[in-house]
């Protein structure tokens, strides 16, 4: 197991287990829902979606068969908070995908593990099985008369792409992982066309604590709009890199603050598909509202060129773009060209303006979340940091 | 007669809409309002933007979207604003559940469908004017539509890739590609053969075919579907036009064509008419201004095919009937799609022995220009050129098969497009819809109604039945269905089946004396028949075949490699879609009618051949010579 430098108590070290599970059973359904509804989860993968609106949508979905689909192809740059989870806190994960199957009427979990996470594989059977042992998967799960819900693991192949989740399904029905339009939404039509919820890792390990805790609990955490905790996976120039928990809506100064990066230049907050924000930003809050994440933060020292930062994410898109629609496909390596233009002090200002409006294009006109998100560093870099990057001398290669 | 047999296409991508609008059943709820650049539009649920757009006559530009194909929702260019919504939606892939207020050229928008223009030019290599697609194609019309007057996001110098010229029918030119898998769809999806596929990640992103393999050696059909809906000059057929002009203007060589009924029912769309204007005259004269010495028209051997796949048939029910010698492979499949051959020989090769040896009748003109013609008029066959316009891009590898050279030499030597004598006609100057109409050479000038229906879905088996009935029946077509039209034959359901009752049998005819003593063998048995165009369907049947399912009772199926059989050719003018193709359907059945002979058996010339030439008739050691031919099982592995 890899274990990160630095690694904050967790809250959910303290649940105990199965208590959530317990709970859910004991309420009927639409309680249950209710009371996720009422924690005002938002998905932790770092789209927001309200966790209890997904599951509801899925829930109400006339279907015989629905699926429970956990997300851990947990592929953004600078994130790893997943694979910590899975490793300390795998019990969790699965007794929240066994309650969302409760909640939306699902016998069949899947777990999408990133190929990366191969070695976690082992370690996750074994949890596996002990569940199964114990009685917590099968037939009449934790003695709830009727329920049967089990789960079983599929391996990613090292596609970014495929944390999306309409790519993650259609890799699950081995086809190419390609993004899907929507809608029709998974909810509706997912896996194999049947309902399908699709939750991050710690979306589940949440929702688990909140049938613990309770939703009054969560929801006091945070802010109005983005409630509860969340994990994030803190990278870069700083003194104590590694796993921590803060409520929603942090401020950056406070999260440097607390892991030694206080002098730092600018922070990528959402990783390769999220925002740079530079230092007179730091102000701001991490959370739906403001500055959101899927817990990646990359902390930039003063020392980074952030041309470079720019560049090293547009390589990142050039190759991890599935290649299906125009504006991510190929937009994305007109923005690196024009990074190695700017590079070599060869771009003009007319130049810049003209793919940062395409930057714009890509925002609203690619197909995905990851098409949409691609063009976020490059546009936040040129934006705050226009003099550094503006500044290259002709023909000097930094 | 009855329709048993479930008629629905095999993909749904065959019918054109893929995202099945909820009729409106009386239920609440079950139509939409949308307002559509202000103006209010009420749809059922589940209608894409799209089409709601274009009920209301508003123009939302596509790319990637293809009528015959399934949405896909890629190339971006068809965006439009909806209120609420933070990005842009493809409206060709954006199903309306709920109403909605959409603008489809906001600031936004425009500027959206500009920048994809953009950067599909910045990896598109070539220039309009040297390209076989120069002035229809979707890509140069757009770049008009949106003003694009620089290459905002730079333009390919040099190209990318090497064009893969290995197919006799199919080439491909990635320099060219916009990546809206047309292609890939069409293969997959429409014609469930698979070849291509979308290959790499991000800007590695390709279309390939397994491994990269030179397209002669993977399981391409050469079918050219996908031809008919690349949207730029990427996919096109193998063109000979060079070559057949150099045999024209050989004073040497005595270059005769042979046209087939399907493109001279399309041709007319290069030329700017619409689709269902046939010019099968017209296009005589423009033949013979053009320099070809002989203009003879393919049904001849279509109405020849009748004899000679007829009595295979028959010959094939006296075994299974009477004489029970096994063993018998039925149902007979007929043999005249080269595509469909070659889709049989890779994916379906045990069943080769079911297909009819009978050459198509672009093989048998080829083989009897050379011979018959040849000797009737004292030609070296070596000086005769042979050219077929045919509505096929799977014409070009047939004429290339090894083995179809029994008259000697090569039995056809080129395989024309209906797109390529297009093209030769205008470099001609020649202005065609306005030609005046001249008819076929003699001696295979006689042609009838039968032989024109072979271009479309179900004709060769109309064609087929009208000759058994009235030779094994006796009685005159007319009796069983009004003016001969086999109605449930007709039309574009995916997979159609009729059954025919042999009442009772007449005499056996002279021609067919050498084979059959008498049809008592038939009396009282139902002949069951099916049709299937487009290999989806194919595999359909096939399917159902293997697993002993009501179409294995069969004794005959027709297969046509393309939807809508040749009338859909894969080198048929392009564009193409359900509604052009029955356009040239109903051209070719009004021809058909206004034939004075209907029936194949019937046709003088023909029954000329057989007496002068062919003179043990059909299925005989000479027609088998020269009239027939033996396949290849070719499998689904490819070769290193």
């Amino acid at each position: 197991m890899i274990t990160p430098n630095h690694k904050a108590p967790l809250t959910f070290a303290t649940i105990e287990p199965d208590v959530g599970l317990r709970a859910a059973m004991a309420k009927p359904r639409a309680d249950l829902i209710a009371e996720i509804t009422a924690s005002q989860l938002k998905g932790r993968g770092g789209a927001g979606f309200p966790t209890g609106v997904k599951w509801n949508l899925a829930a109400a979905a006339q279907a015989d068969v629905k699926y429970v689909i956990c997300n851990a192809d947990e592929g953004e740059p600078g994130t790893f908070k997943d694979r910590v989870i899975l490793t300390d806190h795998a019990d969790l994960v699965f007794e929240g995908m066994t309650i969302g199957g409760y909640a939306v009427g699902s016998k069949t979990g899947i777990l999408y593990l990133r190929g990366e996470y191969t070695y976690l594989r082992p370690h996750l059977d074994a949890v596996l099985a002990a569940r199964r042992k114990k009685g917590l998967l099968g037939v009449n799960v934790a003695g709830k008369q009727g329920f049967e819900f089990d789960i079983e693991i599929r391996m990613g192949s090292g596609a970014y792409i495929c944390g999306e989740e309409t790519a993650l399904i259609e890799s699950l029905e081995g086809c190419r992982g390609e993004p899907r339009n929507r809608p029709p939404f998974p909810v509706d039509t997912g896996l194999n066309g049947k309902p399908s919820i699709v939750n991050n890792v710690e979306t589940f390990a949440w929702a688990t604590c909140i049938l613990v805790k309770g939703s009054a609990w969560f929801k006091a955490i945070g802010t109005q709009r983005s409630t509860g905790l969340k994990i994030f996976s803190v990278s870069g120039d700083c003194k104590l890199p590694g796993i921590y928990e803060f409520p929603m809506g942090i401020t950056v100064n406070k999260m440097l603050e607390a892991v030694g990066g206080a002098d730092a230049k600018a922070v990528q907050i959402g990783g390769a598909s999220g925002h740079c924000v530079p230092a007179s930003e730091f102000g701001r809050a991490i959370a739906f509202e403001d500055v959101s994440t899927g817990g990646s933060i990359i902390v930039f020292g003063h020392q980074r060129d952030m041309l470079a930062v720019a560049k090293n994410f547009l390589e990142f898109f050039v190759e991890e773009s599935c290649g299906q629609c125009t504006p991510c496909r190929d937009g994305n390596p007109k923005l690196l060209e024009g990074v190695e233009m700017l590079e070599h002090g060869r771009c003009s200002m007319r130049y810049l303006n003209e793919l940062s409006s395409l930057g714009e294009t890509m925002q609203v006109a690619s197909k995905c979340g990851l098409g949409q998100s691609a063009p976020n560093a490059f546009l936040s870099i040129i934006k705050h940091f226009k003099d550094e990057v503006m500044g290259r001398t002709q023909g000097a290669a930094h | 007669m009855s329709d048993t047999i479930d008629t629905n296409r095999a993909p749904a991508s065959q019918t054109g809409h893929v995202i099945p609008p909820v009729e409106d059943g009386g239920m609440i709820g079950s139509r939409v309002t949308l307002t559509i650049d202000g103006q209010e539009v009420k749809v059922p649920l589940g209608t894409t933007i799209l089409e709601a757009a274009k009920k209301v006559g508003i123009r939302i530009p596509t790319l990637c979207a293809h009528p015959d194909l399934c949405e896909a929702g890629l190339c971006r260019i068809c965006l439009v604003e909806v209120e609420g919504m933070r990005t842009l939606q493809a409206s060709c892939a954006y199903p309306v559940h709920s109403p909605l207020k959409i603008h489809t050229h906001t600031r936004k928008v425009r500027q959206a469908r500009r920048h994809i223009i953009d950067l599909m030019l910045s990896k598109h290599y070539g220039e309009c004017y040297a390209c076989g697609r120069n002035n229809n194609c979707e890509l140069q019309a757009l770049a008009k539509e949106y003003g694009v007057d620089f290459f905002r996001f730079g333009h390919p110098d040099k190209p990318l890739f090497a064009k893969d010229e290995s197919s006799h029918s199919v080439i491909r030119d990635m320099n060219k590609c916009v990546l809206c898998r047309r292609c890939v769809r069409t293969c997959i999806d429409l014609q469930e053969v698979g070849v291509l596929e979308a290959i790499g990640r991000g800007d590695q992103t390709r279309i390939e075919t397994f491994m990269d393999k030179p397209l002669a050696d993977v399981v391409c059909i050469n079918c050219g579907q996908c031809i008919n809906r690349c949207p730029t000059g990427a996919l096109r057929a193998n063109d000979p036009t060079d070559e057949v002009w150099a045999a024209i203007d050989d004073p040497k060589k005595h270059v005769v064509i042979q046209t087939a009924p399907a493109p001279r029912a399309a041709i007319g769309e290069c030329f700017g008419l619409e689709p269902g204007n046939p010019l099968t005259f017209e296009l005589n004269t423009a033949m013979r201004l053009c320099g070809f010495d002989k203009v003879f028209d393919t049904n001849f051997t279509a109405d020849l095919t009748i004899f000679e796949e007829g009595a295979e048939l028959l010959m094939r029910l006296q075994d299974a009937l009477k004489t029970k010698k096994g063993p018998v492979f039925l149902p007979q499949f007929t043999s005249c799609s080269p595509g469909w051959v070659k889709y049989l020989e890779h994916f379906y090769p045990e069943y080769i022995p079911n297909l009819s040896s009978a050459k198509s009748p672009q093989q048998m003109f080829g083989a009897v220009i050379k011979t018959y013609y040849a000797q009737l008029n004292g030609l070296d066959p070596k000086d005769i050129v042979t050219v077929a316009l045919m509505p096929c891009s799977a014409k070009k590898f047939e004429c290339n098969r090894p083995e179809m050279v029994d008259s000697g030499f090569k039995d056809v030597d080129y395989g024309l497009t209906t797109r390529e004598l297009a093209k030769m006609i205008q470099e001609a100057g020649i202005d065609l819809p306005n030609m005046a109409k001249s008819d076929f050479d003699s001696p295979f000038g006689s042609a009838t109604g039968s032989g024109v229906i072979f271009g479309t879905t179900g004709g060769v088996m109309e064609a087929a039945l009208r000759t058994v009935i009235e030779l094994v029946v006796g009685i005159k077509v007319e009796n069983l269905f009004d003016h001969a039209d086999i109605i449930p034959l007709r039309g574009m359901d995916g997979v159609k089946y009729v059954e025919l009752t042999i009442p009772s049998v007449g005499e056996v005819p002279a021609i067919l004396k050498p084979l059959f003593e008498s049809w008592d063998f038939l009396k009282g048995v139902t002949v069951k028949v099916a049709v299937a165009h487009g290999t989806a369907n194919a595999h359909k049947v096939m399917e159902d075949l293997k697993n002993g399912g009501p179409l294995s009772q069969c004794h005959f199926i027709e297969f046509m490699g393309c939807p809508g059989g040749c009338i859909g050719g894969g080198g048929q003018p392009i564009p193409t879609s359900q509604a052009i193709r029955e356009a040239r359907s109903k051209a070719i059945y009004a021809e058909d009618s206004a034939y004075p002979i209907r029936k194949s058996h019937e046709n003088p010339a023909v029954l000329e051949l057989y007496g002068k030439f062919l003179t043990e008739g059909p299925c005989s050691h000479k027609s088998h010579k020269l009239l027939h031919t033996h396949y290849t099982p070719r499998g689904k592995y490819i070769a290193e």
